[in-house]
């Protein structure tokens, strides 16, 4: 099968801080990929790589045929995001932000709409179609998220954290979700900190810490790969990563010290 | 062209979303009228003028008996403003050091010491005089209180002066008849002032400062509101959105500035509506012109909020960023004090701030009627500045946004 995402020997350097350090991976069409790591292990900046969100400093992505850096533009058409932070206004109403978004890709109007109401029947957001986002709660918010970010019907979609501080409940209608796109052959990247998640969803797994992706394989392929009876996701990822806690990060992760001055978005 | 074309149409998307999202704040939009209602109470009556001051209390000790001096205190305790409030209470004390114990003290603001040979030697045809005592605590009141008190210290003086000029030329007549022809008064004061409007009637202080707040409203609105919304944007990660959807990020900035430019003029209008409704000012020039240049102040303090919006991270920093540069313009612009009244220092940097031709052209042509050749100059200075500094925030913002 074809490489929707080829990565080769990627680099991101914050002012001498390698938060990604010469990685190269690729990922095949229709699979979902998981990302795993330690806080800080460079995961996210990855992502904000792939989706043109943060220039490379050096090395070379295409995603969806088109290069990340000669050609954002390209690359922007073939992706959704649902990003550590949600995408949505909260003084905008659910179908106001996903009418609003629609537009920002060219679709017809009539098309956003029907597509729009079909993506908040199906994750039972409907009757709340013309609230406020803000009035939400954030199971609730997250379902309008991902929504915007379906209503393109993305080639590739990237999901950072996507079931992060949800109940029980939305987290699972989630991770059915996400089984409802593999099967419809969108290209899922997930990361997420929830290993048995991670073991449930992944067709391939890459565990990335210190920037480096130190092992990809299945997650069957990864749980032989340890002298350990049963061993689950969580004992590989922590033989792998070690079981120090990362807590030097907010000296060394530029996201962590941006906060630290009023904002983490200024470098991430 | 389509390309053009497109980005066109997608920064109206954003900007109709931006105004969704900002008449969404109820409370914001209560506070957007109030703000410039509060700024023009404030800024209209604590600054003292003519009108504003009666009933200053003033401390009289005439130890003369004359009838001159009665007359003298007499037009002072009458002196009235032009709504027909007294100007001082009067209150009466004996001697020099018993009215400075009164200023010392605070009772009074000022005091008229008249001497007790104040009318022999004006009848024994020497100089009389009046002593002045301001209250130097409080330099404005004092400045304008010594300006009324010599106006009626000259005016009694005129008066004694023509009598005697009269009786001198009464006196000569017999010797030379010519001179009894001749009017005392042009001889006392052979030069009289004459004022002749551009406007009619007598400028209020909101009729000066309406004009100034109207371009410091659009200029706050423009700079803060830009910059405020693209960082509030970074921070709650929705610009993210924009920015992974394909659109020009040109169209991005575009939007915002579409949004906030609506929002400038918007409240820029309203104080004009608050300041004609409210405050009784008249707008005597073109309201095209006085449109236009409003435009151009939204167009002229674009750039910066580009360029802080680019660079500040949060909303926090933006907000700090964009005080210190206001608070500098808000004062030396000539928004509530007249320019010419500052030190020549604080003059020269006034000519560098950009509000202050905002500011400039819009009292032209509100208080004074001025026409279009009046603030050419004016509109270039803007025209000018704004385009330099949209040449270099674009790229920087189209640079910088993407790290």
């Amino acid at each position: 099968m074809e490489n929707i995402i080829e990565v080769k020997n990627l680099v991101k350097d914050f002012n001498g801080f390698k938060a990604v350090n010469d990685i190269s991976f690729y990922v095949k069409k229709g699979e979902v990929f998981g990302f795993l790591g330690p806080n800080g292990a460079g995961k996210s900046t990855t992502i904000r790589m792939l989706t043109t969100l943060t220039r490379p400093t050096s090395g070379q992505a295409t995603v969806a045929g088109h290069d990340i850096v000669n050609e954002p533009a390209n690359v922007r058409e073939h992706i959704g995001l649902v990003a550590e932070k949600l995408i949505l206004y909260d003084r905008l109403t659910a179908m106001e932000n996903l009418m609003f978004f629609g537009s920002l890709y060219h679709l017809p109007k009539k098309e956003t709409k029907d597509r729009a109401m079909k993506w908040l029947k199906i994750l039972e957001m409907e009757k709340w179609a013309h609230k406020l986002a803000g009035t939400f709660s954030t199971g609730m918010k997250q379902r309008v998220n991902i929504a915007r970010a379906l209503l393109t019907e993305p080639e590739v979609m990237f999901l950072d954290e996507p079931t992060l501080g949800l109940d029980p409940q939305t987290s699972r209608s989630i991770r059915d979700f996400i089984k409802d796109l593999h099967a419809h052959s969108v290209t899922v990247i997930l990361t997420t900190h929830i290993m048995p998640e991670a073991d449930e969803l992944s067709d391939n797994i890459a565990i990335i810490d210190h920037g480096k992706i130190i092992s990809i394989d299945t997650p069957a392929g990864l749980k032989a790969s340890i002298k350990k009876d049963n061993a689950t996701l969580e004992d590989v990822f922590l033989q792998l990563t070690g079981r120090n806690m990362r807590d030097d990060a907010t000296v060394h992760i530029p996201s962590a010290r941006g906060h630290m001055f009023g904002g983490k978005s200024r470098i991430r | 062209m389509n390309n053009i074309l497109q980005i066109f149409s997608d920064s109206f998307r954003m900007a109709r979303k931006d105004l969704l999202d900002f008449t969404r704040d109820k409370m914001q939009l209560v506070f957007v009228i109030i703000m410039p209602i509060f700024m023009m109470i404030m800024t209209g009556f604590i600054f003292p003028t003519e009108n504003s001051l009666k009933d200053i209390p003033l401390g009289i000790a005439n130890q003369d008996t004359g009838q001159i001096s009665a007359t003298m205190v007499q037009a002072l305790t009458q002196m009235k403003t032009s709504d027909g409030s007294h100007i001082f209470s009067v209150k009466t004390y004996t001697d020099v050091n018993s009215l400075k114990d009164a200023i010392k003290a605070q009772k009074i603001n000022g005091g008229v010491y008249i001497a007790n040979d104040f009318s022999q030697m004006i009848q024994q045809n020497e100089q009389a005089s009046a002593t002045i005592i301001p209250d130097q605590s409080n330099p404005q009141i004092s400045q304008i209180l010594t300006q009324l008190l010599q106006q009626v210290i000259s005016g009694t003086s005129t008066g004694i002066a023509q009598t005697k000029v009269g009786e001198m030329l009464r006196l000569s007549g017999t010797a030379n008849p010519q001179l009894t022809q001749l009017d005392p008064a042009a001889i006392i004061s052979p030069v009289q002032s004459a004022t002749d409007n551009l406007i009619p009637g007598k400028p209020n202080y909101f009729q000066f400062v309406a004009p100034g707040i109207m371009a410091l409203i659009v200029m706050m609105s423009v700079m803060t509101g830009l910059a405020v919304s693209v960082s509030k944007e970074r921070e709650a990660g929705t610009l993210d959105g924009l920015l992974i959807a394909p659109v020009s990020r040109l169209s991005i900035i575009l939007g915002k500035a579409f949004s906030q430019t609506v929002r400038g003029m918007a409240q820029g209008l309203i104080v004009l509506l608050l300041a004609i409704v409210i405050f009784g000012v008249h707008v005597y020039g073109n309201w095209l012109i006085m449109i236009v240049l409003m435009f151009l102040g939204v167009f002229a303090f674009m750039g910066i909020g580009i360029l802080v919006s680019a660079l500040a991270s949060a909303q926090e920093s933006a907000m700090t960023i964009m005080m210190t540069f206001q608070f500098p313009m808000m004062f030396l612009s000539g928004t509530f004090f007249p320019i010419q009244q500052m030190p020549k220092v604080m003059q020269y940097i006034s000519k560098v701030i950009p509000l202050t031709y905002e500011g400039t052209a819009l009292r032209k042509v509100i208080i004074l009627g001025a026409g279009f050749s009046s603030v050419w100059t004016e509109v270039l200075i803007l025209f000018v500045f704004g385009a330099v500094m949209l040449a270099v925030a674009v790229p920087t913002f189209r640079r910088v946004i993407t790290k």
